[in-house]
């Protein structure tokens, strides 16, 4: 609650100033404490861990409650005696600082996710680059890759963005004060947890849902902060409707709260120690792990980034929304459909026919708002199409919008059954997470970010469009490239499983579908480096223009001293 | 009044559209995953599965914390080629136990299923070690680490006593003596072998890799896959009874 104290200190103090004595609200106060005690329980927890990585967590917690309570009072006293302004002279006094520290984030975390991601793929094609270490090894680096990639970049993605799009779209200044902060400090803190968990071997095996019992807790206070300051701010909103995006980034929000609570309670064997047991076992883990699974797909990487297509792409394209009504269709038979899909992770396994038939059912259905969305996103463009040619940013936008309806069709046809008898357990599953991942969430979010960077840190355009051309070719030949391999070497060890010689006896032994798949591993790694290439040309060009980029004047909202 | 317009009700007020949302992504979740819990169709009616033994149970957390399952499955799929190459198609019964599952999503490596058995023990610390040791086209990382890192038979009890709590069915009598029971299952001619032999079928005791003294975390690994899909006897299960 401090934060609505926080929140309605700030609407009271705009009205009162400037004769208002310098003290701490509420939130500031309030705040320090809490991470007083919990620096202090942190020590005591790290003092009676039974193991290593949770004393070592232990002990980085402490030490971020402690670096929370500097920053708090520092700020305190750095800050004027007013906390800033809800509006200036009849204009919203947007919230920048914490949308700027997340963008800056994504950035960090995308290069480190695609890195890690080339590493593991060249694990793949070289096994001796596992050097046969615990903390190197595949089984360790891989879900630090995903989780890297979706929730530490995509999540940083989304949070800036949604940070950006609910101010700019209720016209109001982002609700809270420290709040928004803790959401952005607080979600990173959470995949460092994380990750430093990974290369420690603390997993629940859960995939994308491997974090254990402490750092889930942490993530769940976080993410309902996180939906009281979106929803609060759509509550003191200046605008009649709420924003189309805003409905999506609302339902991610809110399902990917869900999905997390249903997934993972646990029971940790002890409170000082890392290991837990999940509460479900064997098919109603396996449905409920999948359940959450398909859905972190539709909810985080699909709804989120729907409403990043929702705002950027018109706002890009200075074009309106093609069809309002084909977007209330889409918005409500998305998230009713999605959330049916999980089954199709488990063809053919122990799970009952009932189950896994519901599952295929709805993906093929779900075939139908996905490309409905698509549709709607394309044809924005109508009369604007001249723009591909001319800004490279709006095709990114575009082409992931196409990455996005054609993996919206494989995925349904992938959950045929007779098809999903061929494709599960092989790279084809793989290649077609990765058209989606890098062809869709990728660019989609690359696209954002090459619009929010300019736009957050008050820049006329970007240092170089020529550089985000040459962004957008290096990617796309890297994701054909990535595709393409897994595809074929998806369908080849498929086909190579289920291959019989004409006596009757499977043809090939497993390891010779294995060396099979070498040539295509190599051309796949090669295809994730020319992706990370690419953003770090990114990464350069939205660098160079925070720093020597042009500032945009026309805003006095520029005069604003920096928080 | 047309439906675009009675729609504005979600469009001009957040806490209806939440409580919207909300409904909408209840009803699939709540159809597919509610009836796994009461039907009794959902787990098949066999003989033979137990929870695992202290030391397959450290095993199969070396399994999880390594991300074993990240390229090696545990389900084996009632397809022509699958039960020929891997064995019987897996039951949801053989993983009732399973906290969490371990069914897999990816095959890089073939499923471990029904690995149980079906190499020595010997193979099994050589490939751990060094898998292009024994299969020179392996992609798979090695694991000589294991053998340097005792398993702690001190803390094995809190872990059953935790499985205990969420549904496993474990005796007092085999919480009481899960130390004792973990370095009897890697020690054949430990005096508690008998007792543990009692206290848990079809268990296997044996040194398993090799080496005196408290039981690695190698001798935990093996322990676990050398039971993995071995507990069902197929030769007297009713396939007709439990067709669903």
């Amino acid at each position: 609650m401090w934060f609505l104290a926080a929140c309605s200190f700030e609407r009271e103090s705009a009205m009162s100033q400037p004769s208002i004595s310098k003290s701490m609200t509420t939130g500031e106060s309030g705040l320090a404490v809490v991470f007083a005690v919990t620096a202090f329980l942190c020590v005591i927890a790290a003092a009676k861990a039974v193991d290593t990585p949770f004393a070592f967590h232990a002990a980085l917690s402490a030490a971020a409650s402690l670096a929370a309570v500097f920053c708090i009072v520092n700020r305190y006293f750095d800050r004027p005696a007013a906390l800033p302004q809800a509006e200036i002279n009849g204009r919203p006094n947007y919230n920048m600082g914490p949308i700027k520290f997340s963008s800056f984030m994504a950035m960090f975390w995308g290069i480190a996710g695609f890195l890690v991601g080339l590493i593991i793929a060249s694990q793949l094609a070289w096994p001796a680059l596992n050097f046969d270490l615990p903390w190197t090894s595949f089984g360790r680096l891989r879900p630090l890759h995903t989780s890297a990639v979706i929730f530490a970049f995509g999540g940083n993605v989304l949070i800036a963005t949604s940070f950006y799009v609910v101010q700019k779209s209720c016209r109001v200044r982002l609700a809270g004060d420290l709040a928004p902060w803790f959401v952005v400090v607080g979600y990173n803190f959470f995949i460092l947890i994380a990750g430093t968990g990974y290369l420690l071997g603390v997993t629940q095996s859960k995939e994308y849902a491997e974090p254990e019992w402490y750092a889930d807790l942490w993530l769940t206070i976080v993410w309902v902060t996180y939906l009281l300051v979106f929803l609060a701010t759509l509550i003191k909103r200046k605008e009649p409707h709420i924003f189309v995006a805003n409905w999506f980034y609302l339902a991610f929000i809110v399902t990917i709260a869900v999905l997390h609570l249903g997934n993972n309670p646990a029971l940790p064997v002890s409170v000082f120690g890392s290991k837990s047991y999940v509460a479900w076992g064997g098919i109603q883990d396996a449905m409920f792990q999948w359940w959450y699974g398909h859905n972190a797909v539709g909810f985080f990487l699909t709804a989120g980034f729907l409403a990043i297509m929702y705002y950027f792409i018109p706002k890009r394209a200075e074009r309106p929304i093609y069809s309002y009504r084909l977007s209330i269709i889409h918005f409500w038979a998305l998230i009713f459909l999605y959330i049916w899909a999980g089954p199709h992770h488990l063809h053919y396994t122990a799970l009952p026919d009932w189950t896994q038939t519901l599952g295929m059912t709805f993906s093929i259905m779900l075939w139908m708002p996905s490309w409905g969305g698509m549709i709607n996103g394309l044809m924005t463009l109508s009369g604007a199409w001249d723009k591909l040619r001319t800004d490279p940013v709006l095709r990114m936008l575009v082409v992931s919008v196409a990455f996005y309806g054609m993996s919206t069709f494989e995925g349904p046809m992938m959950s045929i059954k007779v098809v999903n008898s061929l494709s599960h357990y092989t790279d084809w599953t793989i290649g077609h997470v990765h058209s989606g991942a890098l062809g869709w969430v990728g660019f989609v979010s690359f696209g954002a970010l090459y619009c929010l960077v300019p736009w957050a840190w008050n820049r006329k355009g970007l240092y170089s469009l020529k550089l985000v051309n040459w962004h957008f070719w290096i990617a796309t030949l890297g994701i054909v490239l990535y595709i393409s391999a897994m595809w074929v070497s998806g369908i080849l060890q498929g086909l190579m499983w289920r291959a019989y010689t004409s006596l009757g006896f499977l043809e090939y032994s497993f390891i010779e579908t294995v060396e099979a798949m070498h040539p295509f591993y190599i051309i796949r790694a090669a295809g994730g480096g020319l992706f990370l290439i690419g953003a770090l040309i990114m990464a350069y060009n939205l660098w160079m223009t925070v720093r020597v980029g042009e500032q945009e004047v026309q805003m006095p909202v520029a005069l604003q001293p920096a928080e | 009044m047309s439906f675009w317009t009675r729609h504005q009700i979600f469009e001009k007020n957040s806490i209806i559209l939440i409580v919207g949302i909300l409904l909408v992504i209840a009803i699939g979740g709540l159809v597919e995953i509610t009836p796994l819990f009461y039907l009794k169709s959902t787990i098949e009616a066999v003989d033979g599965v137990r929870p695992y033994t202290p030391l397959e149970l450290a095993g199969r957390n070396v399994y999880v914390r390594e991300g074993c399952y990240l390229c090696h499955s545990q389900m084996i799929r009632p397809l022509r080629d699958e039960v020929e190459r891997y064995g019987h198609f897996s039951l949801a019964a053989e993983s009732m136990y399973d906290h969490p599952f371990q069914w897999g999503s990816k095959r890089t490596g073939p499923d471990l299923a029904r690995v149980g058995a079906k190499y020595s023990d010997d193979w099994h610390v050589t490939h751990l070690t060094n898998p292009r040791a024994i299969v020179p086209q392996s992609v798979m990382p090695g694991y000589p680490f294991l053998s340097a890192t005792e398993v702690d038979p001190d803390t094995i009890a809190d872990h059953m006593k935790t499985l205990k709590a969420i549904g496993t069915p474990y005796t007092d009598d085999q919480i009481a003596n899960a130390g004792a029971d973990m370095k009897a299952q890697a020690d054949p001619d430990n005096a508690g072998s008998n007792a543990f032999s009692k206290r848990y079928a079809k268990a296997v005791v044996r040194n398993f890799d090799g080496k005196t003294g408290t039981p690695t975390e190698m001798d935990a690994l093996i322990a676990y896959l050398q039971m993995l899909g071995t507990l069902v006897d197929f030769k007297i299960y009713n396939e007709k009874a439990n067709l669903r």
